[in-house]
């Protein structure tokens, strides 16, 4: 295990805090979510679990018996204090497929996404990307370097068939300064995304 | 490198299945809503009630409530709740105003400044 549920190292918010924020990490299995998270963090990352049942109707109507599945997923977390009111929660969430609709419902409202891709691995983010678009949430890809194949950007955006404005780039997810680089590359994105919105909308 | 299948090519079977209830009427609480107590405990009240108001002395998050009793999200919203309706806890919701005009989901400008504020000088 390599985040802790247990009650050691507690850091309390201040007292002030009231507004808490999310950032959700997706990428596929061992790809660095939790190294991230724990990066960047002010406290050890957390863990813990969501269960969700789900009516299984509009599946198949083989049979006239409602099938209800229980899934459960567990996810880890941690937080960075913004200020003396905010406080921004990173979670770092699987991108598999099976997931997704319970991500749906956790991460409702979040403020973006960090896509954490292994160039060996690209596939294993397709289905995070194609979700994230779907749900118009934004995102940027942040590739973690294993040292792997050394494709180029663009090899690597054609496989991900990046739209051209998605910030692409590179981390080492075990690097405090990069964690935060690409925080700070996923808030400059949302910006001017806001800022493409706000001269779109203005008469 | 075997690029992604084009956008459009597979229906999402999950989110058919999930639309329209992805938020159901009972969540009262985001994962990120703070939680801070109102009362100290009692005796005989229920461990898992003592234990929150012991915890969210300091606002304390949903998430790192259920985290902190090894308890699921959901559960952890239940129990939430009953401490809600007795106001013995208070529940500070995020203030994010998801702008939705467009066809993405952005932050208000204003949280968004003061999240890279807070992460150039915090981190
Ligand atoms: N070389 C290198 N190794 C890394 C990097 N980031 C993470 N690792 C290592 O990769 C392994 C997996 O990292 P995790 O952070 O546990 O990955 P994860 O995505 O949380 O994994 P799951 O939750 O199991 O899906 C660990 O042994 C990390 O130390 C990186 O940037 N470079
Ligand atoms: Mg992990």
């Amino acid at each position: 295990m390599d985040s802790v549920t247990a009650s050691e190292a507690r850091t309390p918010l201040a007292a002030t805090a009231d507004n808490g924020l999310k950032i959700v990490i997706v990428g596929g299995f061992g790809v660095g979510k939790t190294t991230m998270v724990r990066s960047v963090s002010d406290i050890r990352p957390l863990n813990t679990e969501e269960t969700m049942t789900q009516a299984g109707e509009g599946t198949d109507d083989r049979s006239a018996v409602p099938n209800k599945t229980a899934t459960t997923v567990a996810f880890d977390f941690g937080r960075i204090s913004l200020d003396e009111h905010t406080v921004l929660y990173l979670f770092g969430a699987p991108g598999q497929e099976r997931f997704w609709f319970l991500w749906d419902r956790l991460f409702a409202g979040t403020l973006g996404a960090i896509v954490l891709v292994d160039d060996r691995r690209l596939a294993d983010s397709w289905y995070a990307i194609d979700r994230l678009e779907h749900h118009g949430t934004p995102f940027v890809v942040a590739r973690n370097d294993f040292g792997g194949p050394p494709y180029t950007a663009a090899e690597v955006r054609k496989a991900l068939d990046l739209d051209p404005n998605v910030p692409l780039l590179t981390c080492d997810a075990r690097s405090r300064a990069a964690g935060k680089q690409v925080l700070i590359s996923l808030a400059e994105h949302l910006q001017s995304l806001a800022a493409a919105q706000q001269e779109t909308a203005a008469p | 490198m075997t690029p992604r299948p084009g956008r459009d090519d597979d229906p999402d079977r999950l989110y058919t299945l999930t639309q329209g209830r992805s938020r159901p009427a009972t969540d009262e609480f985001d994962l990120v809503t703070l939680v801070v107590a109102e009362s100290d405990p009692v005796p005989g009240m229920q461990s898992e009630h003592v234990a929150i108001l012991r915890m969210c002395r300091r606002p304390t998050a949903v998430v790192e409530v259920s985290a902190q009793l090894k308890l699921p999200v959901s559960i952890t919203k239940i129990l939430l709740s009953d401490l809600l309706e007795t106001g013995k806890v208070t529940a500070r919701h995020p203030r994010t105003t998801p702008n939705t005009a467009g066809a993405q989901r952005l932050p208000d400008p204003t949280t968004l400044e003061k999240v890279l504020v807070g992460l150039r000088h915090r981190l």
